[in-house]
């Protein structure tokens, strides 16, 4: 639970944020039923911040801190979610091209540097891979 | 001969563009034109007095009107005719308006040499025509209801009550269909027995109806108010009522039967014996075997049935027979199938015992309500909506419309019954549309029944207790639940009914894209289809509940009332016909036919069914000796056309010639016109019925003619009626292809493509394509063309 509600305004930023996830992911988010389909079969919700299916409501609404949502690491694109997704979405390639976003934002959630030994054995394979791979050419 | 030839001005709107001083100068001048007349409105009482008076006074023979398009004056023009007492169609029509001066406004040269082809073409035409007569067919009152569901039944008893000869043809053994599985019904909770049997009853008794069940449609042929019907009915293995060692219904035979299997009205939640009546609301309340499991009938020494009943009714040597019926309209009641859910291996039917769809769930219930029941629900029951419909991962992606009401109404009768249960119900949306339907699932919301927004994904059982866990999210709240149910119902959707697929195929009914029998206009003609005298009722057509199953069926009866009550109808002249002397008796013909017109005749030559011909031009093209061919469009007459519409081409122009398909290609062209949409003018548009009536011949020889390019537009492949059409207009297209190939001509300059009479855009497009395409092509040289020559028509 948050403490406090928060107010979305909707305003072209928004949409240009859907818009550009769009483009990067090929997924047609605004056809998303909000089934949650996806979250009850994602293997890994549970280590999740946000579910599958709210990642998707996220981006539809154009909120961009949705950048740093765990849940686009966390993802393993294990396409669980793609073969059951009744409307034939990808979530998967929308939490990549959120990756891809928040990377060429430099957003740095992650540094590989500071990071504690504990945190980082449980750090998800992906996610320790990005985040090398952010500091190579 | 005597022409006599008339131009329309339409009050400027021809004659403004069109220069009909022009067009009277160059257009075709043979000695046998007698009349050439402007008129500034042709549809007109002075208009068509014109032609009348001329009639009479010059003593034409044929008629050509340079006017509108067909489609709108046509059948005024054929009237004129008729009354100064010419055969009617004896008449041609160029069509100056919507394929010239409207679509060709800013062009007004080229509108006119349009103009001056077109009419060239028509004359030439006329020439050929030859007076054509309407057979009239007397419509009887005969009716076949295939399905007696309730969609069937009801239309079946006000046809019936209006007097019609009514035959209701059942697959199974009894009538009542789905709805004679259901316990109450929402939103009311009438019980659905209690509403039907009534009903069913009435179908049974009553003196206009002939109730024919356990049997199947195996053949019906015939496209308009006329149709017969190879029906095939099942022994039922117990004799008859008609003899006099008939069963009594003493039921000994069913105490004796050793062999128990699931019964299909119970949705096998409860047995039966090989020997049975299928439910206590059955019609024909009779006993009868099951051939699947009979012991006796399956090989075995089993007599017991008939060692205890004292009729001897049994009869294991019954075959089954085969009917022929002759009616004068149909009406399509096949109903549904319910989504087969063991095809989603997630949600573990037919895995786990304790999920279940949701007509087993209505027996389910039944039985609890009746207070017998064969199986517990136990505690705590989920119901899972939109199992099997809005899922794209299994091609369905419509809506079921009734599955999230009837999951409503199971759960408040399980509560009522059994208040102390916890039930869930996890939908993506509710969808509570009809009248009373909202005030029902408050209703339910009010007893405490825990509606929760997600779908779940994930059900495992446990091996001990059998109890299915959960797992699905609450998207409202963004939580996780995981939870233990004891019995978990799937809401299963509603598929077309697998036994409706010959019908439809016999019968050449479209599909929409769910699959479901398509009627002939979205909003005008709900329960019509293409096929005149065809009608639909009930699921058939789409997902709907009992209200509006019924109206749509009692729709359908009054549509096969309205249509019969023409008494008599004429059948158009435009068919095909055989000429006797060239067929040689090859039977070719006959495999082509899509509707199986083509007989052979006891002299072995083949001949044409009047009332089965739907004059689509497919078999003409099938003939080697060029036997066959169309009223009304004959090859000579085509060939004519084509010539006439390419004498004017001057060195360095090119032209297209277009056989449009009157259906849609043709309209579109008019409607373009009419939309005063511009395209390239280098174009003749013909009229053919459809497109597989253009042969190769015709197309070779617009080539050898100076043609630069030949298009045939066809209706869509998908949901039209004339489906097939497209293998024979490609056929020919490919056929004609490989000649012109061996006479080095570009394949290029001859393909085929479909036209929804809405495509516009595409139509313009495509128009405007093939100018550029013929103006980059080099002229065909005249050695090629003439080496097409020697193609005899
Ligand atoms: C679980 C469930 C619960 C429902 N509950 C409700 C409710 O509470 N209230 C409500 O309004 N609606 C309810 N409905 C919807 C309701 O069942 C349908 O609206 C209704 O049954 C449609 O009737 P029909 O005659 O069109 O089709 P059907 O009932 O399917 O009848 C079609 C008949 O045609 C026969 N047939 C098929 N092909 C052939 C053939 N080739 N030759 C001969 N016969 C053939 C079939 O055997 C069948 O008997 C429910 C549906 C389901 C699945
Ligand atoms: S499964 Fe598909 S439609 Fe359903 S919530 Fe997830 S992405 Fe949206
Ligand atoms: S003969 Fe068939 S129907 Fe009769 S008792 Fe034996 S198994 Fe049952
Ligand atoms: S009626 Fe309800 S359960 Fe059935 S498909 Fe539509 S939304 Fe899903
Ligand atoms: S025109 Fe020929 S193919 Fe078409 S329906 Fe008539 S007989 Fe059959």
């Amino acid at each position: 639970m948050t403490d406090k509600i928060k107010k979305i305004r909707l305003t072209d930023r928004n949409v240009k944020f859907l818009e550009k996830v769009e483009e990067i992911s090929g997924e047609s988010i605004t056809l998303c039923d909000q089934c949650g389909t996806c979250s009850a079969g994602c293997p890994f919700v549970e280590e999740m911040d946000i579910t599958p299916s709210q990642l998707m409501r996220e981006v539809l609404l154009g909120q961009e801190e949705v950048l740093r949502a765990r849940t686009t690491w966390i993802c393993a694109s294990c396409f669980t979610c793609t073969v059951r997704c009744p409307r034939m979405l990808d979530v998967s390639k929308v939490a990549e091209a959120l990756r891809q976003i928040g990377l060429r934002q430099a957003i740095d959630e992650i540094d590989i540097n500071i990071i504690d030994r504990e945190e980082y054995r449980k750090m998800p394979t992906i996610a320790l891979v990005s985040a090398y791979r952010k500091l190579t050419g | 001969m005597k022409v006599g030839v008339y131009l329309c001005q339409c009050g400027g709107n021809i004659s403004n563009v069109v220069d009909l001083d022009a067009v009277e100068k160059y257009m075709d001048n043979g000695d046998d034109i007698v009349v050439i007349k402007q008129s500034s409105h042709m549809c007109s009482g002075a208009g068509q007095k014109l032609i009348t008076d001329d009639i009479a006074a010059q003593k034409l023979d044929r008629v050509v009107i340079a006017s509108c398009s067909p489609q709108f004056h046509e059948k005024t023009f054929r009237a004129a005719l008729q009354k100064a007492g010419l055969n009617p169609y004896l008449l041609e029509i160029a069509n100056f308006r919507e394929h010239c001066s409207w679509a060709h406004k800013d062009k007004p040269e080229d509108a006119t040499q349009k103009s001056i082809d077109l009419l060239n073409a028509a004359i030439a035409k006329a020439r050929l025509d030859y007076p054509l007569e309407e057979t009239k067919m007397k419509l009887g009152n005969e009716v076949l209801v295939i399905g007696a569901g309730i969609a069937g039944i009801q239309a079946a008893l006000d046809l019936a009550d209006t007097g019609q000869k009514v035959y209701l043809v059942e697959r199974l053994p009894t009538i009542g269909g789905n709805m004679a599985i259901l316990t109450k019904t929402f939103p009311t909770e009438d019980c659905a027995s209690c509403i039907l049997s009534p009903k069913m009853a009435a179908a049974q008794a009553h003196p206009n109806i002939t109730l024919i069940t356990d049997a199947e449609i195996e053949h019906i042929l015939g496209h308009r108010l006329h149709f017969e019907a190879i029906i095939k009915v099942n022994p039922r293995y117990v004799k008859p009522e008609i003899d006099m060692d008939e069963c009594i219904g003493c039921a000994l035979c069913e105490e004796a039967c050793p062999v128990e299997t699931p019964n299909y009205w119970e949705q096998g939640i409860v047995n039966r014996k090989a020997i049975y009546i299928p439910a206590p609301h059955a019609i024909p309340y009779k006993y009868l075997i099951d051939p699947e499991t009979c012991l006796n009938l399956n090989g075995g020494s089993c007599n017991a049935c008939v060692d205890v009943c004292p009729q001897k009714a049994m009869d294991f040597d019954q075959r089954p027979e085969t009917i022929k019926v002759e009616v004068d309209s149909i009406v399509v009641a096949t109903g549904f199938d319910i989504y087969d859910a063991t095809e989603k291996h997630v949600f573990g039917y037919g895995k786990f015992e304790n999920v279940v769809n949701g007509l087993e769930m209505e027996r389910i219930v039944d039985h609890i309500m009746e207070k017998d029941p064969p199986r517990q629900v136990g505690k705590r029951v989920a119901f899972v909506q939109c199992v099997g419909s809005r899922d794209e991962q299994i091609g369905r992606e419509y809506c079921s419309r009734v599955c999230c009401m009837y999951s409503v109404k199971l759960a408040s009768l399980l509560k009522q019954a059994k208040p102390g249960t916890d039930i869930y119900i996890f939908y993506t949306d509710l969808r509570a549309f009809g009248k009373g339907f909202e005030e029902y699932y408050k209703r339910a919301q009010k007893m405490g029944i825990k509606f929760i927004r997600g779908k779940p994904a994930h059900f495992t059982e446990d091996p001990d207790t059998k109890k299915v866990t959960v797992l699905v999210e609450d998207t409202l709240s963004r939580e996780i639940i995981e939870s233990e149910f004891d019995l978990v119902v799937l809401a299963v959707g509603l598929g077309p009914n697998r036994h409706s697929e010959k019908v439809a195929d016999d019968l050449k009914l479209a599909r929409s894209e769910d699959g479901f029998l398509k009627e002939a206009h979205p909003k005008y003609r709900p329960v019509d289809t293409l096929v005149e005298g065809v009608f639909l009722a009930g699921v058939a057509q789409g997902p709907k509940d009992i209200p509006d199953t019924v109206a749509q069926a009692s729709a359908a009866a009054a549509k096969v009332i309205v249509a019969l009550a023409q008494k008599e109808f004429s059948l158009d002249p435009m068919l095909a016909f055989v000429h006797p002397e060239l067929c040689d008796g090859c039977e070719k013909c006959l495999g082509v036919c899509p509707v199986d017109a083509i007989v052979m005749n006891d002299d072995d030559k083949a001949g044409i069914k009047e009332t089965l011909c739907i004059g689509c031009g497919a078999c003409i093209s099938s003939c080697p000796t060029g036997a066959i061919d169309l009223n009304g469009y004959t090859n000579e007459q085509l060939f004519a056309e084509v010539e006439a519409a390419l004498k004017s081409k001057k060195p360095g122009e090119r032209r297209a010639i277009v056989f449009g398909d009157s259906g849609s290609t043709y309209r579109l062209a008019d409607t373009v016109g009419v939309r005063k949409m511009k395209y390239a003018t280098d174009s003749r548009v013909l009229m053919v019925p459809s497109g597989c009536r253009v042969t190769p011949k015709l197309i070779l020889f617009a080539l050898s003619k100076g043609a630069d390019a030949v298009l045939i537009g066809d209706s869509p492949v998908k949901g039209n009626r004339f489906e097939w059409a497209w293998d024979f207009t490609s056929a020919n297209v490919e056929s004609a292809k490989a000649k012109a190939a061996e006479a080095g001509i570009e394949g290029e300059r001859i393909f085929s493509i479909e036209f929804s009479a809405g495509d516009l855009a595409k139509f313009i497009e495509t128009m405007n394509d093939l100018s550029d395409k013929m103006a980059r092509l080099e002229p065909i040289p005249d050695d090629k063309k003439s080496s097409l020559f020697d193609l005899k028509r």
